[in-house]
C-alpha cells in the first residue's frame, strides 16, 4: 500500500506520532474527536430519552440551597460534624463499659487459673498483665466508637455530602495554596490516615497532592479518637456536667480540637506551598453528583466489616506484642528501678516542659506503629509503676491519670500532641510508597513532630505563665 | 444580536447560557470538554459556594464545580433567566 | 465451565461500585466523588455455569487520559482486553455518561451498556427508550437498579451473551469530519503495520492524532511485552490495599 508517510528511524512507533502531527492541527481536532462525539450522543439522547418535566431533574438539588448557603453553609457543616461525635461519644458510652467489666470479669478467672496451676508470676504477668490487658483495652475502648463512627460517616459520604464540604471550603484551600479535594482526602482521614494516603490519588497535580499528604495527620485518625475522646471527657468537661450536657461538652471539646487540626493544615499548607511546594495552583473541576438516600443497612454492614474490624484487627496485632513489651520493661528492674521507669525519667524533664510527662512521651514513641496502643501503653506504664490500680471503670482511669499529677493541662496537651504528632508507621510507609521519596517521608513526621513539640510548649508555658493550674 | 459573549464567571446566579468558546488548552480543555463544557452546549449558573468562589454549573443534566481560574475562560452568550 | 474477564467501566457516581459488589459480593465501599476508586478491585460471580472474572476500572469521565485514572482503565481496556467491557452509566445524566460509552464502543465490541440508576430517573420522570439506544449503539442495552436489584438477571444473561460469542456486536462507528477522517485514512496502514492487528488501529489512529503521548508510551511497553510470551500479570490491579 502506498503512503505519503513512510515509517522510518529507529523507532516506529515515534515516527508514527510525528506522522500522526503532521496530520493534525490538535487543538481543533481534538475538539472536532469530542464535539463529533457528543453529536452522536446528543442524537441519540434526542431519539431514546424524553422527559416529562426538565424542573423536576433539579429537585435533587434542592438541598443545595441550604447545604452550601451563604448563611447555613458553615454551620451545618460544624453541626454536622458535631452530631457525628455526639452520636458516636453517646452511643459508645455503656458497650465500652460492658466490655470492659466483661473482660476483666474473665481476667478474674485467667488469674484464679493461672494461680491454681502453680504458674510462675512473671507467666502471669507477660500474659495476662501485659497480653490480655493490652488487647481487651483496645477492643473496649476501640470497638464501640468505630462501630458508630464509621457506619455514621459512610452513610454521610454515600449520601453525597462530602463534595458538598469540599465546594463549602474550597475557598480556604485555595488561599492556602492546596487543591479544593484536599477536604476530601481530610475526611477521609477522619478514618485512617493511612488510607487516606492512598486516596490523594484523586488530586492530579503532584505539588498539590503532597500537600494533602504532608497535612493529612492533622485530622485525627480512628487510632487518636479514643485517646481524643477519653481525655476530653475525664479532664475538660466540668465535672458537675452529667448525661446529655456532659455528652455535648465532649463533642463540643472534639469539634475544638478538630478545628485546631484543620487550621494548622491550612496555615502548614500554606507555609509550605510559599516555601517548599510553590507552584501554581493546578485546575479544578469538582462533580456534585446528585443526593441518594444510602442503603443503610448494607451501608452499617459493610463499613463495620470493613473498616471496624479491619482496624480493630490491625489495633490488636500490634497492641498484644506492645502489651507484652511494656510489661517487661515495666518489669525488669535494673538498679532499683524498672526500665520503664528509667526511660520515663530519662524524658521526663523534656516532657514537663510540653506540660507531659516522660510516661506520655514514651508511649508515644512506643506507639509509633499505632496510634491505637499509646494509651494503653501509657496506662500499662503507670500501673507497672507503683500503685496498682485496677483499671475497671472509666472513673478509675482518671484516679490513676491524678495519682501520676495529672491536671487538665496534662490532659489537653496530650490531646494536642496526639492530634499533631507524626502520622503511624503504616501512614509512613503509604507516603514512602506513594511518593517514592524517603525525604518526604521523612519530612511528613519531623514536620508535625515540629508542630507538636511548639504547640504543646507554648500551651504549657502560657498556662503557667498566667497560673491557671 | 443574540448577545456578546461574557466569562461563565460574570454571569449572575440563575442565568442561561450557551457556551460559545473556551479559551484553554492541555489537560484542563480536555477535562471540561467531558464534562460537558462543549461549544452549543447549555450551562446555568446554579449557586455561589458560602465563600464566594467556586461556581456551581448545572451542565449536561450534572453538577460540575468550577473555580473563577477555570470559569473566567469559559465564554457563553445568555440565554435568558437573570439579567448578568 | 469456562472463565471470561469482565472489565466494569463508568462515571464516577454512577453506582458501578454497587452493582460491582452485588455481583461478586466482594465488599467494597462505594463512594460518592471522582475517583473514589482509585485502585482497581476484583472479584468472581457466576451465572449459568459460567465463571467471570470481575474488574471494577477507575470511574472516570473518559478514556482520553487526562490522568492516571483515565489511563489505566483505557490502559486495561486496550491492553488486557477483558472478554466482555461493561459500561455503567447513569440513567439520570445520560448525555454525559453516553459519551463514555461511545468511546469504549469505539476500542472494543465486545460491550455491554448497562443502564444504572433507572428507578431514580423513573422518579424524575425521564423515560428512556432502551430499543432505540441499543439499535444505535450496536451492543445490548440493559437498563438496571443496582440497589432495588431489578434488571440483574438481564444483565447477566446480555453479559453471557457477549462473553461466550453467541451475540456478535456491530459497535456504532462515529463519523468525523471529513478532515479527521481522511487523517485516519492515511494513517490507518501505518498504525496496523507498526502495533499489529492486535489492537483498534482506528482507535488509535484517532488517539495519536489527538496527539495522546501517554498512550504512545503505553504501547511501547505492551509491545514490548508482548515478545514474551506470558504478558497477563497486571501491575497495580491488587485489591485496595489500606491497613
Amino acid at each position: 500500500m502506498e503512503s505519503p508517510h513512510a515509517i522510518k528511524g529507529s523507532d516506529p512507533l515515534e515516527s508514527l506520532l510525528a506522522a500522526a502531527r503532521q496530520l493534525a492541527d490538535k487543538g481543533a481536532i481534538r475538539d472536532e474527536i469530542v464535539t463529533g462525539i457528543y453529536g452522536v450522543t446528543a442524537g441519540i439522547c434526542r431519539e431514546a430519552v424524553s422527559y416529562q418535566d426538565k424542573k423536576k431533574l433539579s429537585s435533587t438539588y434542592k438541598l443545595d440551597r441550604i447545604v452550601t448557603s451563604k448563611l447555613w453553609g458553615f454551620p451545618i457543616m460544624l453541626a454536622g460534624l458535631g452530631l457525628v461525635f455526639w452520636i458516636t461519644i453517646a452511643g459508645a458510652n455503656y458497650p465500652s463499659s460492658w466490655l470492659a467489666s466483661f473482660f476483666g470479669w474473665i481476667e478474674g478467672y485467667l488469674t484464679s487459673g493461672f494461680t491454681a496451676v502453680n504458674a510462675p508470676a512473671w507467666l502471669h504477668g507477660v500474659l495476662v498483665l501485659g497480653l490480655y490487658r493490652g488487647t481487651s483495652w483496645v477492643i473496649s475502648v476501640m470497638l464501640p466508637p468505630m462501630m458508630i463512627f464509621f457506619p455514621v460517616f459512610a452513610l454521610l459520604e454515600n449520601f453525597g455530602y462530602l463534595p458538598r464540604v469540599a465546594f463549602n471550603m474550597d475557598r480556604l484551600f485555595k488561599k492556602s495554596g492546596g487543591h479544593g479535594k484536599q477536604a476530601l482526602t481530610m475526611s477521609m482521614g477522619f478514618g485512617c490516615n493511612a488510607a487516606a494516603i492512598l486516596s490523594t490519588r484523586i488530586i492530579e497535580s503532584p505539588r498539590e497532592r503532597m500537600l494533602a499528604i504532608l497535612t493529612n495527620n492533622f485530622v485525627p485518625c480512628n487510632g487518636r479518637w479514643p485517646t481524643l475522646i477519653l481525655l476530653s471527657s475525664l479532664f475538660m468537661v466540668g465535672a458537675s456536667a452529667r448525661g446529655a450536657l456532659r455528652t455535648f461538652s465532649t463533642a463540643l471539646v472534639l469539634m475544638g480540637i478538630v478545628l485546631v487540626g484543620i487550621t494548622v493544615t491550612l496555615t502548614v499548607s500554606w507555609v509550605m506551598s510559599k516555601t517548599m511546594l510553590r507552584g501554581v495552583p493546578t485546575h479544578y473541576t469538582l462533580e456534585l453528583p446528585p443526593y441518594r438516600r444510602p442503603q443503610i443497612w448494607k451501608t452499617i454492614v459493610r463499613s463495620s466489616k470493613e473498616k471496624s474490624l479491619n482496624v480493630l484487627t490491625r489495633a490488636i496485632v500490634v497492641a498484644a506484642p506492645a502489651g507484652i513489651l511494656t510489661w517487661i520493661l515495666g518489669n525488669v528492674v535494673i538498679g532499683g528501678d524498672s526500665v520503664l521507669n528509667h526511660m520515663a525519667a530519662f524524658f521526663d524533664p523534656f516532657a514537663q516542659l510540653l506540660g507531659l510527662d516522660g510516661f506520655i512521651i514514651m508511649a508515644f514513641i512506643l506507639g509509633l506503629p499505632a496510634n491505637e496502643i499509646v494509651l494503653p501503653i501509657l496506662l500499662m506504664g503507670y500501673m507497672s509503676s507503683g500503685a496498682m490500680v485496677d483499671v475497671e471503670g472509666i472513673g478509675s482511669i482518671k484516679e490513676l491519670f491524678l495519682s501520676h499529677g495529672w491536671t487538665w493541662l496534662t490532659a489537653l496537651n496530650m490531646m494536642l500532641f496526639s492530634l499533631l504528632h507524626y502520622p503511624c508507621g503504616t501512614t509512613l510507609v503509604n507516603i514512602y510508597k506513594e511518593t517514592e521519596s524517603l525525604k518526604w517521608a521523612v519530612l511528613s513526621a519531623v514536620i508535625p513532630l515540629g508542630i507538636a513539640i511548639g504547640v504543646t510548649f507554648a500551651t504549657a508555658q502560657i498556662v503557667r505563665l498566667l497560673g491557671w493550674v | 444580536m443574540a448577545g456578546a459573549a461574557i466569562p461563565l464567571s460574570e454571569a449572575s446566579n440563575g442565568s442561561l447560557l450557551r457556551i460559545s468558546g473556551i479559551d484553554v488548552q492541555g489537560v484542563l480543555r480536555r477535562r471540561l470538554l467531558d464534562l460537558g463544557f462543549v461549544t452549543g452546549n447549555t450551562v446555568e449558573v446554579l449557586r455561589r459556594s458560602p465563600l464566594g468562589d467556586p461556581v456551581a454549573f448545572r451542565v449536561s443534566n450534572t453538577t460540575i464545580a468550577l473555580r473563577r481560574e477555570e470559569s473566567s475562560l469559559i465564554y457563553g452568550e445568555l440565554l435568558g433567566g437573570e439579567e448578568a | 465451565m469456562s472463565h471470561y474477564t469482565v472489565a466494569f467501566a463508568g462515571n464516577p457516581n454512577t453506582g458501578k461500585s454497587t452493582l460491582f459488589n452485588l455481583l461478586t459480593g466482594l465488599r467494597q465501599h462505594t463512594g460518592n466523588w471522582a475517583g473514589k476508586t482509585v485502585t482497581t478491585a476484583e472479584g468472581e460471580f457466576t451465572h449459568n455455569q459460567h465463571v467471570y472474572r470481575a474488574v471494577d476500572l477507575p470511574g472516570t469521565y473518559s478514556l482520553y487520559s487526562n490522568s492516571a485514572d483515565e489511563e489505566a482503565a483505557r490502559d486495561y481496556i486496550i491492553f488486557e482486553q477483558p472478554v466482555v467491557t461493561l459500561v455503567v452509566l447513569d440513567a439520570t445524566s445520560l448525555e454525559r455518561n453516553l459519551n463514555l460509552a461511545l468511546q469504549v464502543l469505539e476500542i472494543t465490541g465486545r460491550a455491554v451498556v448497562c443502564i444504572n440508576l433507572i428507578d431514580e430517573a423513573k422518579k424524575l420522570g425521564i423515560s428512556i427508550n432502551l430499543k432505540a439506544i441499543a439499535r444505535q449503539l450496536g451492543v445490548p442495552v440493559v437498563a438496571i437498579s443496582a440497589r432495588n436489584q431489578t434488571g440483574i438477571g438481564e444483565l447477566l444473561d446480555q453479559l453471557e451473551r457477549v462473553a461466550t460469542g453467541a451475540f456478535a456486536g456491530k459497535p456504532l462507528k462515529i463519523t468525523y469530519s471529513d478532515e479527521i477522517e481522511q487523517g485516519i485514512a492515511e494513517l490507518l496502514p501505518l498504525v496496523e503495520q507498526t502495533v499489529g492487528s492486535r489492537y483498534p488501529a482506528r482507535w488509535i489512529a484517532l488517539r495519536l492524532m489527538d496527539g495522546d503521548s501517554s498512550l504512545l508510551s503505553s504501547l511501547k511497553t505492551h509491545m514490548g511485552r508482548s515478545t514474551s510470551p506470558a504478558h497477563k500479570e497486571v501491575a497495580g490491579h491488587g485489591v485496595t490495599a489500606c491497613h
